[in-house]
């Protein structure tokens, strides 16, 4: 499973002056209290807690304080080969910068190494705008064409004209394997064979579906497997009228509390076949199943819940599963 | 200030829990350990405060689920920290000091193996100027390691005899998910991982709970014979950015200890050092003299599971304390990129023993 988002964040003026910096291909620090140039700028200092007012425009050449070589990279990061993350003091800064460096095995680097920034053909103001490479490759031509370098001034003037950043955007993504409870496997294996597979709480005697590595109430697993009826009442719901991201069905559509026949803990599920507007608590309902060849471990197997035309349950009958 | 102890302390840690992130089903028999400890029911247990992460388990409110485990009808006096359990410790220890509640149990709960950890982890950086380079924390550990061995502080001997210590010790640990001491020549013999940290120079990924019981006075007093006295707990934190710190010393962790009032007398140290370089960098920020033993149980690079391997470090600190085998003992918890936060909880058998 992915858990993904766009981070859309302000920057605020430090910030914003730094990214501005990458976004021109100029390193930008901040003037600390004690007198030390800090790349990036953090916004307050970090011993007189005031906001950093003062900037210095900086080389985009450094030297390498500490290094590590990266064997396993992970997604996201910089390469998707080995590489090196490196502490680099930037020329005429005092304070090092967490960035990587493009060299091909951990060999070609060293504390004390000089290297230069190698920057991207499109930058929009991040510290993705750019990477490090060992100087040596800008020795024999001091004007590297490409990137950075010559173009850089040049871009200076274009960008000049271009508004400040004010806004990064940085996505995140990650990736994980999600495990049932052993409870939670015997409810999907269940759905799988067009069962639903409540279980029953040994203290208080409830029926949970989907049944839990414990029940909220007494702190212990249910147990006994209870088949429930495929038939239920509506306790409680409502009327999705707002689209979002990832929506399946065309709003307005209703999102109900089924309570099972047999059951003390009711489901969340769709209910469908009927307008939105005609639905109410006390209503009973019926699950309908997706064609069987298409059953996997999933409550998607249900399709949704759809109304019996059976009278409505009494209030009494569910008042006590709200 | 009230006299507050460690009375209670159950553990589980594994390499791979085979179950729910919000991890229910493992806590349950956590809790009735400590219920059989301290011979108390539910009811007796004043708060609740558990450590944990989403980012983690990869679902929102994974704590809610979680506290099925305790059984919460009626209501229980509940709070969570997206920390280690040693701060919902902390929470705790206050709790009780406002007189409110004469005793809690904190518990923290972490499957790390849902996601890529060392990744997973780089959602605590600054979300700036660091998250969008996805810097791994094995990688910030590395970059903090080498600027130690540049400046002589310690060279490659010196952690592969921590991590040859460690891994040793932890071989008497039922809970360890990597033990089995060789020597320092064969373990420098090993491959570099994160150059110039080896993989047994980082703890392993672990999944696991634990459940830490605390109470004040006579409760305390009924539960043990010689409780764990709570006689200092501080916390200290160093700023965001790795650049203005220096990385080589920890200013949180001096901090904290100054504040518990220093370390002299401690026997027994179970230090929360998930790389073998941060437990030199701890013991001279805890002021630690070699006469100090520092985690017999292996610590955090035989087990280490997030969110419970601080809370761990206590309770296995105040074991010594109950068995009668130390006097006083200190606790340490770390979180953050290479030891940006750290808690000292020092005790004590002597009740009267407690740093003003």
């Amino acid at each position: 499973m992915t858990v993904a988002f766009d981070y859309t964040r302000s920057t605020g003026p430090v910030l914003g002056r730094f990214f501005t910096g990458l976004r021109d291909a100029t390193v930008v620090g901040g003037r600390l209290s004690d007198g030390r140039v800090a790349v990036p700028p953090p916004e307050y200092d970090p011993i007189s807690h005031q906001a950093v007012t003062e900037f210095v425009e900086l080389p985009d050449t450094g030297t390498v304080t500490s290094w590590t070589w990266v064997s396993e990279p992970v997604a996201g990061q910089p390469f998707d080969r080995p590489f090196a993350y490196a502490l680099i003091t930037i020329d005429g800064a005092d304070v090092p910068w967490l960035h990587a460096v493009d060299v091909a095995s951990p060999d070609e680097i060293e504390t004390g190494m000089k290297v230069r920034a190698r920057w991207a053909e499109e930058r929009t103001g991040s510290v993705t705008d750019l990477v490090f490479e060992g100087d040596s490759v800008g020795l024999d031509t001091p004007s590297p064409s490409g990137s950075g370098g010559s173009t850089s001034a040049e871009t200076l003037v274009e960008t000049n004209t271009v508004e400040d950043v004010t806004r990064i955007v940085t996505p995140v993504s990650l990736d994980y394997h999600y495990a049932a409870s052993p409870e939670e496997s015997s409810f999907f294996r269940g759905l799988a064979e067009g069962r639903i597979l409540g279980q029953r709480c040994p203290k208080c005697q409830k029926v949970y579906v989907p049944p839990r590595g414990a029940c909220p109430t007494d702190g212990v697993p249910t147990a006994e497997e209870i088949e429930l009826s495929h038939v239920g009442t509506v306790t409680t719901f409502c009327v999705v009228n707002v689209p979002f991201l990832g929506q399946k069905i065309k709003p307005p559509y209703v999102s109900a509390y089924v309570l099972l026949d047999g059951a003390d803990i009711a489901l969340q599920h769709l209910i469908l076949d009927i307008p939105a507007d005609e639905v109410r608590m006390g209503m009973r309902v019926k699950a309908v199943w997706r064609p069987r060849d298409e059953w996997v471990t999933s409550i998607e197997n249900i399709s949704h819940f759809a109304p019996t035309d059976e009278p409505d349950a009494d209030f009494d009958s569910y008042k006590h599963h709200l | 200030m009230r006299d507050v102890a460690v009375v209670g302390f159950a553990q589980r840690q594994m390499k791979d829990f085979d179950g729910s992130p919000s991890m229910a089903e493992l806590l349950v028999p956590i809790l009735a350990e400590c219920y059989e400890q301290t011979g108390w029911t539910k009811k007796d247990i004043g708060f609740w405060c558990s450590g944990s992460s989403d980012y983690l388990a990869g679902r929102s409110f994974s704590f809610v689920s979680a506290i099925d485990a305790i059984g919460v009808l009626p209501p229980v006096n509940e709070s969570h920290v997206e920390m280690d359990a040693a701060w919902a410790l902390y929470e705790a220890w206050i709790k009780i000091q406002t007189g409110e509640v004469d005793t809690a149990l904190v518990f923290g709960f972490g499957k790390a193996s849902a996601g890529v950890l060392r990744r997973t982890l780089s959602m605590q950086l600054d979300p700036y100027t660091m998250t969008p380079l996805w810097p791994d924390t094995v990688s910030l550990a590395a970059l903090q390691a080498r600027l130690g061995l540049d400046a002589g502080l310690w060279d490659e001997a010196a952690l592969a005899e921590v991590v040859n210590r460690s891994l040793t010790d932890a071989e008497k640990n039922e809970y360890a998910v990597r033990a089995g001491g060789s020597s320092v020549s064969e373990l420098l013999a090993r491959p570099m991982f994160a150059d110039p940290l080896r993989k047994h120079d980082c703890a392993p990924v672990t999944d696991g709970a634990a459940a830490i019981v605390l109470a004040a006075g006579d409760r305390a007093r009924d539960v043990r014979e010689r409780p764990a006295w709570i006689s200092g707990i501080a916390h200290s934190s160093d700023g965001l950015h790795l650049g203005t710190r220096d990385l080589t010393v920890s200013g949180s962790a001096e901090r904290a200890a100054a504040a518990v009032g220093g370390t002299a007398g401690v026997q027994v140290a179970e230090l929360h050092a998930p790389f073998s370089h941060q437990e030199l960098v701890l013991r001279s920020a805890l002021g630690l003299g070699g006469d100090v033993q520092v985690s017999p149980s292996g610590g955090a690079l035989a087990a280490n599971p997030m969110f419970s391997a601080g809370a761990i470090r206590i309770g296995e600190a105040a074991k010594r304390i109950w068995d009668g085998s130390a006097d006083k003992v200190l606790g340490h918890a770390t979180s953050g990129p290479a030891l940006q936060q750290n808690l000292v909880c020092v005790m004590e058998a002597e009740e009267n023993g407690r740093a003003k």
